[in-house]
């Protein structure tokens, strides 16, 4: 990355995991600091408490920040552990469609309970081309957001037929929700969430009013986080595409930083390689997750997620998870040796023989092939060399066979390794062309979110008839590039992160509907 | 026996494998015959021998376009509107249900719809497996007439379709389809209990209910393909199967074409031979050829399952590097007769290759 003018684009990147909050300060290119501390009960306590740390190692005055970058798991983990969520009044406008398949209908039964709150199916919606499937049911809406005020509900999840075609009737039965429960009520509407597939859509958009309150409350940490500290920049939060939002943009989104988590891990892993298109291992305790970045982005999985139990169609990045990690137990089988997918975890500073413990793991068998100091070597001093050469050609083969299954060609690739297990790894590995351990490895999280880029959109509908389908292409890219500088982005970084498009075969002129958005660098000196 | 909450999932799963890479979806299908079971109570499954040769048999499927399924689902009441206008048109009272297709969703929507009325669900079918269109069936084979037909729409539109043969009454459904919201529920193939016993591949929904138990058993034990392979052996049709290759995925080309999901899967062998299997498909696997020699065909069953796990991969679901276990399986009898193979042997597909059945191959 270029630098331009005299002011050096100092950035703070920070992951809140559920165990550690890592926070890097990062100038240009460079790390300058970095540290990790338990991630705490009120978050903020604990971001500031690494940002203040980070800052004062790095002797800079938090003045010369530019921006702040945040990464979190914090709203994945509490749906999943099924906390802090609020019960949701839960509207479905695709009536007299769908009805066989009603809401929340595949949720598992505890979190059925912590949030199905009164759900109303009403008419509404289009169809596939952009019919009409039924006229919006005005009444019914009203109706059923009298229910919801008097049960009390506080967060509204509306989802209507192809709202991904088209969005009119969801805002019109959120402006009568508004209108009916005040305007302190917090609504959520599938079409700026998901993609086509109703239920999947609409689960994901009750996840997102599920966490309205939560969200509230930790957005508003991190700003009581940023004034305790000083802090005048911005600070963003990193979603799922690798992007940023604003701190206000979360507040009513949250479900977009659900894999937020894996992407910045990704991401940052590349970075620190050096390398825009190359496969990242991250080794674990217990398993290996690969992922594919291609330009700097991670490839997205084409199946469905389960999130918590329920099912979902987000944008996730594919992950290839392999029962091998620094934990994995050894098991001599009649000549072979199986590796994983078993794991001590946690336990491997007391249980691996290395640390006198009496369990043979994938660690001692690195430390006893001589690549890896960790532990005491002479406990696995009498290992047998030709066993240990088996289990160091299976581990190596296991994760070729990772690469393997996570490249999109033959073609050998950088492979970038990270996480704790990387000590696993001292050969080449086939179908590579080299293998990388970066330093700062174990920051990776947070130097991907102080990476992540601003984005730009645009969705609007072209008839291709009028403008032919190259330049109303070029328009959209356009208008989703200015949004994008205008939000702080670098023009001369800008590149297209996803383009899609909707044919609406009933409307005349052959139309279009047009989705694109872009993402760049953060310019500097902002 | 009652079909219950708890067998959907594995009917799913063995729908997932009879669906040979296409049949659409059966997680939908799975949550249209939940909350159906849940609303009306478990539906009952009766063998073909216990009907009476004059009852009267009507199928129900759902016809359309996977990617408006995902979104529109079904409703139930459609369903019912299309057993009802069926009856109500031709004068005689529906004494039971038939699936029209075990592979894929269409082997869970008459479950619903058997939930729905009350009315019992013949453990039997019109393909043992899947096929993209409505002719493709023996009941057609055997000259059951495939109209009138029904077709509904969630809007509880309908429309009676009477031709000349099964082809054209597909032909124009098709056009329908695309009007009424590119996804339908049809009833078609009236059926007396005789013509049942004469057409249908029988015992299917038991057999998919096994298959996906046999699956689940196997991954608890540790060798989900080879309870797979006991499984399959243990039944009348899917007996003559074995793993044709075993290899991971090393170019995929695909295209829609005609409102179909056509293209070629390439393979190669994981022990280093060098072999490699290209797949040829259309919605549903059509042939499976090894160093170019065909190793299986259409109407054999060829089914791609993950290699450690056995879950079924359908076409849409496969990628570059994943590792695979490509299983052959015989087609039922009444699916390999020269009758049969006009209507949907490797010719119906414009395949030059003639029918080899797989135990000889």
């Amino acid at each position: 990355m270029k630098q331009s003018g005299i002011h050096y684009t100092m950035r703070l990147g920070v992951d809140v995991g559920g165990t550690n909050t890592d926070a890097v300060l990062v100038d240009g290119l460079r790390v300058v600091a970095s540290c990790k501390q338990p991630t705490t009960e009120d978050v903020s306590s604990g971001i500031e408490a690494a940002l203040r740390r980070v800052l004062m190692s790095a002797g800079v005055e938090a003045q010369a920040v530019t921006a702040v970058m945040i990464g979190t798991t914090h709203f994945t983990n509490a749906f999943v552990a099924r906390q802090s969520l609020l019960p949701v009044g839960i509207l479905r406008v695709a009536l007299p469609a769908a009805r066989g398949i009603p809401p929340l209908v595949d949720w598992p039964r505890d979190i059925r309970q912590a949030i199905g709150g009164p759900c109303f199916q009403v008419r509404g919606g289009v169809q596939y081309d952009g019919r009409v499937n039924a006229e919006l049911d005005e009444k019914a809406v009203r109706e059923a957001a009298q229910q919801f005020r008097e049960a009390g509900i506080q967060s509204v999840a509306i989802s209507s037929l192809f709202a991904p075609i088209s969005a009119d009737m969801e805002l019109r039965a959120a402006d009568i929700v508004r209108a009916e429960m005040g305007a302190e009520v917090a609504i959520t509407l599938s079409h700026t969430i998901g993609r086509i597939g109703l239920l999947e859509r609409e689960n994901a958009t009750i996840m997102n009013a599920s966490l309205a309150r939560l969200s509230r409350e930790v957005v508003r940490s991190f700003g009581a986080a940023m004034r305790a500290l000083s802090l005048q920049a911005p600070f963003y939060i990193s979603q799922n595409d690798g992007t940023l939002m604003s701190a206000d943009f979360v507040e009513r989104y949250p479900v977009l930083t659900f894999a937020s988590g894996p992407t910045n891990s990704m991401r940052g892993a590349a970075r620190l390689g050096g390398h825009e298109t190359a496969m990242v291992a991250d080794i674990g305790g217990t398993t290996t997750d690969f992922g594919w970045l291609a330009g700097g982005f991670p490839r997205e999985s084409s199946v469905s997620v389960d999130v918590g139990g329920v099912r979902t169609n987000f944008r996730m990045p594919d992950i290839y998870a392999l029962g091998l990690g620094g934990g994995s137990r050894v098991v001599e089988q009649g000549g072979d040796v199986a590796i994983g997918p078993g794991s001590v975890g946690y336990r491997l500073l007391e249980e691996a023989l290395v640390f006198g413990g009496s369990t043979l793991t994938a660690t001692d068998i690195a430390v006893a092939a001589g690549y890896a100091e960790i532990g005491d070597r002479d406990r696995v001093a009498h290992l047998d060399a030709a066993l240990v050469e088996r289990c160091v050609t299976r581990i190596h083969d296991m994760v070729a066979g990772g690469v393997d299954r996570m490249k999109t060609s033959a073609e050998p690739v950088p492979l970038i390794l990270v996480g704790g297990g990387a000590v696993l790894i001292n050969r080449d590995i086939p179908g590579t062309t080299e293998v990388i351990v970066p330093g700062h490895a174990g920051v990776a999280n947070a130097i991907g979110a102080s990476i992540a880029q601003i984005g730009g959109e645009t969705d609007r509908v072209f008839s291709y008839e009028q403008s032919g389908r190259e330049a109303a292409l070029a328009a959209a890219r356009a208008e989703a590039c200015e949004r994008a500088v205008a939000a702080g982005a670098r023009p001369d970084s800008i590149v297209v992160i996803d383009l899609e498009e909707l044919p609406l075969a009933y409307v005349p002129g052959n139309a279009v509907r047009v989705k694109v958005k872009v993402a760049g660098d953060l310019a500097a000196g902002i | 026996m009652k079909i219950s909450l708890e067998d959907l999932p594995y009917i799913a799963t063995g729908a997932a494998f009879l669906g040979t890479g296409g049949g659409g979806d059966p997680y939908i299908g799975r949550m249209l015959a939940t909350s159906a079971i849940e609303e009306f109570g478990s539906p009952e499954l009766v063998s073909v021998e216990s009907l009476a040769d004059d009852a009267n048999v009507y199928t129900i499927a759902m016809l359309g376009a996977p990617t408006v399924l995902v979104e529109k689902g079904a409703c139930g009441d459609d369903i019912d509107l299309a057993l009802a206008q069926l009856q109500e048109y031709t004068g005689r009272r529906a004494d039971a249900v038939i699936p029209i297709e075990i592979g894929g969703v269409n082997s869970l929507v008459p479950v619903m719809a058997a939930a729905r009325t009350g009315l019992p669900l013949v453990d039997a079918d019109g393909m043992g497996r899947a096929f993209p269109e409505i002719q493709m069936v023996t009941y057609n084979v055997h000259g059951v007439s495939c109209t009138p037909l029904v077709v509904t729409d969630e809007h509880l539109n309908s429309l009676v379709v009477n031709t000349g043969s099964a082809k054209r009454a597909e032909d124009l459904v098709r056009v329908c389809a695309v009007e009424m919201g590119c996804s339908v529920m049809l009833s078609s193939y009236l059926m007396t209990g005789r013509q049942v016993k004469d057409s249908a591949v029988t015992g299917t929904m038991t057999l998919a209910l096994a298959i996906g138990r046999a699956i689940a058993a196997g991954r608890r034990a540790g060798d989900p393909v080879g309870a797979l392979l006991s499984a399959l052996r243990a039944t009348p049709y899917y007996s003559h199967c074995k793993v044709i290759f075993d290899g991971k995925v090393s170019d995929l080309q695909r295209d829609t074409r005609g409102g179909f999901s056509v293209g070629l899967c390439d393979l190669v062998a994981l022990d280093g031979s060098g072999s490699a299997m290209q797949l040829v498909f259309q919605n549903e696997h059509l042939v499976a050829r090894q160093d170019g020699a065909v190793r299986a065909i259409v109407p054999d069953l060829i089914c791609v399952v993950d290699r450690e796990t056995a879950e079924p991969i359908p076409v849409e679901g496969l990628k570059y590097g994943q590792r695979v276990k490509v299983l052959g399986v015989s087609a039922p009898p009444i699916l390999r007769t020269p009758a049969a193979l006009q209507v949907f042997g490797p010719a119906a597909f414009g395949l030059d290759d003639p029918f080899q059945p797989i135990e000889s191959l």
